[in-house]
């Protein structure tokens, strides 16, 4: 054993949830507590730093309806996450299959001519298929090719990022927009309903919502949840069990990637009504989306409560910028310290930690 | 000498070595004896500095000692060569040799001084092989041959041996057990762990029996019998037969017909290997490991393609057939890695048991899962099975071995599946769970099922079996009555002597 | 403009762009041949670059920049290590975190110092005699970075050292299978410390280049995701130096090429187009039985614990 010899780890055979619950709780306190730290070393108080991010995310409708707004695209490819991590598929590019999805719903709604009440439906279905095509790309060059996931995903985050860039820079461009980089406004019959003057495209919250309780009744009750449980824990008793382990990636991969799409396609149609810089489209969900599924613990129901945690954080991060003048990028150092914390609990999970006494 | 004194080892749930007392005396070779889990790998892993004794102490020619790493035991001279060999596939020979040693160049290599170094302890004992090698290219028995040269060349004087006969034909055991004796004229301490009784007569001075965690007795070899120390071993009379139903063979049923494939390096691993199987009937594949027996179960299975031949199940075709339409066809499959692959660990018996049956009636229903019928099914099969466990939805990774095999065998034959493919299907179990498993798998026998049985325990195959069939780098050398069978001529037939009459299928190739 | 200055160009550019490429590229491959996969390139590049900023600016030492952006880049790498060695934590979740917390910490301390002229970057030194080759003169031996030369004589040190010597036989013993070197008494902990750290502080120094040579000021995000292509190159290099070598003035060569023909195609295709080959590459190499062979170490992520393999 390479710990110290005072300390004592021994495998703890299978973790309860409750222990799951309370040492995710635990890791999150520590990881407030640091934070309130560094808070302090910055010269703000922790108390006001996280009373400004509580009451400014919650304490009223404006800085609700923000947390909401982040919620959803973290939700979408959250619920998604869990499922590519089931099958053991390390899926980097939520961002881009995102950003994808927004590109299938900005070529619909600006391009199609299909007939206001088709739009909709047809904008989230295009979107769906984006980025489910995005996220099968490299599905099948793992399973056929072995091509490390990880990379690939990450990869097709950039290609993703230039081609929404190529876009709106080049064909797309708005003949409206006076030279910005920015396609024209969508039709109103292409924008998602929001609740009052907000950002809150509640039709796409209710659809995450039901989307991540079908995740949990595929994961836990169909078939193709079985096989996916099976070759993320053993793809070995998968092939034994002749469990393709193809079909089940991409299946997983189309649900992961799918759902990114749908995230973007709620960013363009219920938020920014075009197509933008992809810096302002995604901020990064899909990475904050990897904490939120892992927090989650694999558990796409779970996913509903993690995804509004990091929404709050998300929209408190806004206010304490504006508030406090603290830099924006404090949010990213919040999400690395939570993960730090999450992944370092696990130890405390899968493994009794005990004090050697001689 | 050495000496351990009152030895005490617990892992979660199991006292592995429970007060043991040992001496070993300078220049002889000690023989442990016990079965599967008697303790006698975690005694030797003690004294080689990988595990620490939660009790007692180890003496080095009368003065305590502590040996908190094998970096440790290799300074009081001790070295082990482990039954899965500790070599780095990927490199050289010499690399592992000089793998973990200072020898006072730095970080600096000198080859030439380790070639010659190599090449002089290679000589004097007959352990030649090439040092520039990489180990994943060598035979199994080679690389036995640098496991010993590495604890030489790491001037070792006692060798800790843990279960090295198990790898190698019978002829190869002859070289080895020279190869000991010739170390031990030389002045070397040798410790021999076996479960088997024959070795033990042939090779020891002395042997110590264990028995579940407890060294049991310490007796001079030529003042003992077989009998003895299989009594001592098991503690109580052993039944070396089992008792088999006469059973009528049927009708033939699996037909493989000059069947090649190729191993994970693209190498031919089975070259034209020809057999059939009857209902009713156990045809036991003996052979060394690494001739062919996992290629040819995996072909049979639907994990591996077959690069020529055919392979007909009661005349349908199987050859090249997915796993998935094999499992369909009716064809049990019980793999040697039951837990890496014959069980999801991190799910539950439940789950496991339906790890094959879940696309049918009645588990799941067109995309759902029948939950229900899973968990009656999982009673039904643990009861009848008797797999110990708190729950059907404990998971399989708490289970012990035996427990882990009786959840895989409860599932593969729930079905009443017409071929079995059994690989090593008591390999690391207790004398229980082993006895169990062999009834069961003559009950399926006796109910008519086809049985082929792939095990490296040439006792269990003869005991075991109808007919025995031994391969040998991917042939056939020949297929034997197991009634009258003689040990001698198994052997041959392992080292690669074809039985009289039985032609080579790599020269009709043309 | 004729074929040479084409040529010129490109080569300067190369050996300018695949400097800090190949710098964290040798770093992460000593990381990956002793086990441990680190995706946290990006983020202890960017507070090596913070650092080197910082320190050069305040003194005027490049040089000292130059050493605290490795100690820096160093001591932040232990994070990983202890969560994936010491915890046996998930690697690919680990490094994904240092990366944010690479760049959130950089974002927000370097926020005072953004738009801040650098006064003493490294200077532009043209080698003598050298320089005077025709086209291989002014391409890699005119105005660059004393950092590219050391970048480059570190790569047969590196692949010396990994192949040849004692320490390299451990590394990728402890890689490859770190049960047996175990057995014989290695530390498997300790060595993969050593090597995420080594990741470590090249990744510092490769931003330290960034940030006190090739763009001298600071801004946020400067890194630009050279992070992530060095993920990509230490596979395509198959862990060993000097096809990394290879690959990062490769990979230079085309990210400026796409940059030069941008009259030709859009500039946003073309900048995609490097991540385009990544990915083509690695279906090439990915293709027959090479990947075996050349070495993926194939205890790479899994963390190890005693008597659990």
């Amino acid at each position: 054993m390479q710990a110290p010899k005072w300390l004592n780890i021994e495998r703890r055979p299978i973790p309860s949830g409750r222990t799951i619950f309370a040492v995710s709780i635990l890791a999150i306190v520590a990881a407030l507590i640091v934070m309130g730290i560094f808070f302090a070393t910055y010269g703000v108080s922790p108390i006001r730093a996280y009373g400004s991010i509580i009451g400014g995310a919650l304490g009223n409708w404006s800085g609700f309806s923000e947390t909401l707004r982040r919620m959803i695209p973290l939700l979408l490819c959250g619920v998604g996450l869990t499922i590519a991590f089931r099958a053991l598929f390390w899926n980097i590019g939520a961002d881009g299959q995102l950003l994808l999805g927004a590109v299938a719903a900005t070529g619909i709604a600006l391009f199609s001519g299909l007939p206001g009440p088709l739009l909709l439906p047809a904008m989230f279905f295009g979107g769906f298929a984006a980025g489910a095509l995005w996220g099968v790309i490299p599905a099948v060059l793992k399973v056929k090719l072995g091509i490390n996931d990880v990379i690939t995903t990450l990869m097709m985050n950039y290609i993703a990022l230039y081609v929404v860039l190529w876009l709106i820079h080049g064909p797309w461009r708005g003949p409206s927009m006076r030279g910005y980089a920015y396609t024209d406004m969508f039709p109103l019959s292409a924008r998602i309903p929001t609740i009052g003057q907000s950002h809150v495209h509640w039709p796409t919250l209710v659809l995450g919502i039901v989307l991540a309780i079908i995740a949990y009744i595929f994961v836990n009750r169909t078939r193709s949840g079985f096989e996916t449980r099976v070759v993320g824990e053993n793809p070995h008793a998968a092939r034994f069990a002749g469990i393709s382990t193809l079909k089940t990636v991409v299946i997983a991969m189309l649900i992961s990637g799918g759902l990114a799409g749908i995230a973007g396609v709620g960013e363009v149609a219920g938020v920014h009504y075009q197509l933008l810089d992809p810096t302002q489209i995604s901020m990064g969900y899909g990475f904050t989306a990897i904490i939120v599924a892992w927090l989650a613990r694999k558990n796409p129901l779970a996913v509903i409560v993690t995804s509004f945690f990091f929404g709050v954080l998300m929209a408190g991060g806004d206010v304490i910028k504006v508030n406090l003048g603290l830099p924006y990028e404090l949010i990213n150092v919040f999400n690395g310290v939570i993960m730090f914390f999450l992944i370092g609990s696990e130890v405390f999970m899968n493994y009794k930690i005990s004090i050697r006494r001689h | 000498m050495i000496e351990l004194r009152g030895i005490v080892k617990r892992f979660p749930g199991v006292v592995a070595s429970n007060g043991v007392n040992l001496t070993v005396h300078k220049g002889e070779i000690h023989c442990l004896l016990g079965e599967n889990g008697a303790g006698k790998t975690t005694l030797m892993r003690i004294l080689y500095g990988l595990y620490q004794p939660d009790e007692g102490e180890i003496l080095l020619n009368g003065k305590p000692i502590r040996i908190s790493s094998p970096r440790a035991a290799l300074s009081y001279h001790i070295g082990m060569v482990h039954q899965h060999f500790r070599l780095v596939p990927t490199l050289s020979v010499a690399e592992n040799m000089v793998l973990g040693l200072d020898e006072g160049t730095g970080p600096f290599l000198n080859y030439r001084q380790t070639y010659k170094k190599i090449s002089q302890i290679a000589e004097k004992y007959g352990l030649i092989v090439d040092p520039r090698a990489r180990v994943w290219q060598l035979t199994v028995g080679q690389q036995q041959r640098v496991e010993i040269l590495k604890a030489l060349y790491r001037a070792a004087d006692v060798l800790i041996m843990d279960e090295p006969t198990s790898v190698l034909t019978p002829q190869e055991v002859g070289q080895l057990f020279s190869t000991l004796r010739t170390l031990v004229d030389d002045g070397l301490t040798i410790i021999f762990i076996t479960h088997k009784l024959d070795e033990v007569m042939e090779i020891s001075d002395r042997v110590t029996v264990l028995r579940k965690g407890k060294a049991i007795a310490t007796v001079n070899t030529p003042e003992t019998n077989k009998a003895q120390l299989a009594e001592l071993m098991v503690g109580r009379e052993v039944v070396f037969r089992m008792e088999k139903n006469e059973v009528k063979r049927g009708e033939r049923m699996l037909v493989v017909d000059n069947l090649h494939a190729l191993n994970d390096r693209g190498l031919p691993a089975l070259r034209g290997t020809s057999f059939d199987l009857y209902e009713g009937e156990i045809l036991g594949v003996a052979g060394v490991s690494g001739n062919g027996q996992r290629e040819l179960v995996e072909v049979l299975t639907g994990l591996r393609h077959a690069t020529r031949g055919r392979v007909t199940l009661e005349g349908k075709e199987m050859t090249n057939r997915s796993a998935r339409e094999i499992v369909d066809m009716g064809v049990a499959h019980v793999p040697m890695e039951r837990k890496t692959m014959g069980t999801v660990p991190n799910m539950t018996i439940r789950e496991n048991l339906i790890l094959k049956s879940y696309r049918q009636r009645p588990f799941s229903h067109g995309m759902f899962l029948d939950n229900k019928a899973a968990e009656e099914n999982a009673r039904r099969l643990m009861n009848e099975y008797q797999i110990m466990a708190p729950s059907i939805d404990t998971t399989v990774k708490v289970l012990s071995g035996g427990n882990i095999q009786r959840v895989v065998l409860a599932r593969e034959f729930s079905g009443d599946p017409r071929l079995i493919i059994a690989a090593h299907p008591t390999y690391g179990l207790d004398v229980g769970a082993t006895e169990q498993v062999r009834e069961i798998l003559l009950a399926q026998r006796d109910r008519g099922a086809g049985v082929l049985l792939i095990s490296e325990d040439l006792e269990e195959v003869m005991t075991m079996s109808d007919r025995i069939m031994v391969i040998f780098s991917g042939e056939v050398m020949g297929i034997v009555d197991a009634e009258g069978a003689k040990i001698e001529e198994i052997g041959l037939m392992m080292a690669g002597e074809r039985k009289q009459g039985v032609e080579s299928a790599s020269t009709e190739v043309a | 403009m004729g074929w040479e200055s084409w040529v010129i160009s490109t080569l300067a550019r190369a050996l300018a762009y695949g400097t800090p490429l190949l710098l964290g590229t040798l770093g992460e491959i000593y990381a990956e041949r002793s086990g441990v996969l680190n995706l946290g390139i990006e983020g202890m590049m960017i507070v090596g670059a913070y650092a080197a900023f910082v320190v050069t600016y305040k003194t005027g030492q490049p040089w000292l920049g130059v050493l605290v952006a490795a100690v820096v880049g160093g001591v932040f790498s232990l994070i990983h290590a202890f969560a994936s060695i010491t915890l046996k934590a998930n690697q690919v979740v680990s490094g994904l975190a240092l990366t944010m917390l690479g760049l959130g910490l950089a974002g927000v301390l370097g926020r005072p110092w953004v738009g801040l002229p650098l006064f003493t970057p490294f200077n532009r030194i043209t080698v003598p005699i050298l320089s005077a080759i025709p086209i291989i003169g002014p391409g890699l031996f005119t105005r660059q970075c004393i950092l590219a030369y050391i970048a480059m004589l570190l790569v047969p040190i590196m692949w010396y050292i990994l192949f040849h010597t004692r320490i390299g036989i451990t590394i990728r013993a402890v890689g490859d299978d770190p049960a047996t070197a175990d057995s014989v008494g290695i530390n498997v902990a300790r060595v993969r410390y050593l090597c995420v750290i080594v990741g470590g502080i090249f990744a510092g120094i490769a931003g330290a280049y960034l940030s006190i040579f090739y763009r001298p000021a600071w801004t946020a995000g400067m890194t630009g995701g050279i992070g992530w292509i060095v993920i990509a190159l230490t596979i395509f290099a198959f862990w060993n130096p000097v096809y990394g070598l290879v690959g990062s003035y490769f990979f230079a060569a085309l990210y400026f090429l796409a940059y030069r023909m941008q009259n030709l195609m859009a500039p946003s295709i073309l900048k995609a187009m490097p991540y385009v080959f990544a990915i083509l590459i690695l279906i090439l190499v990915s293709r027959g039985t090479l990947q075996k062979r050349m070495g993926a170490p194939r205890a790479l992520t899994l963390p190890y614990t005693r008597g659990e393999e």
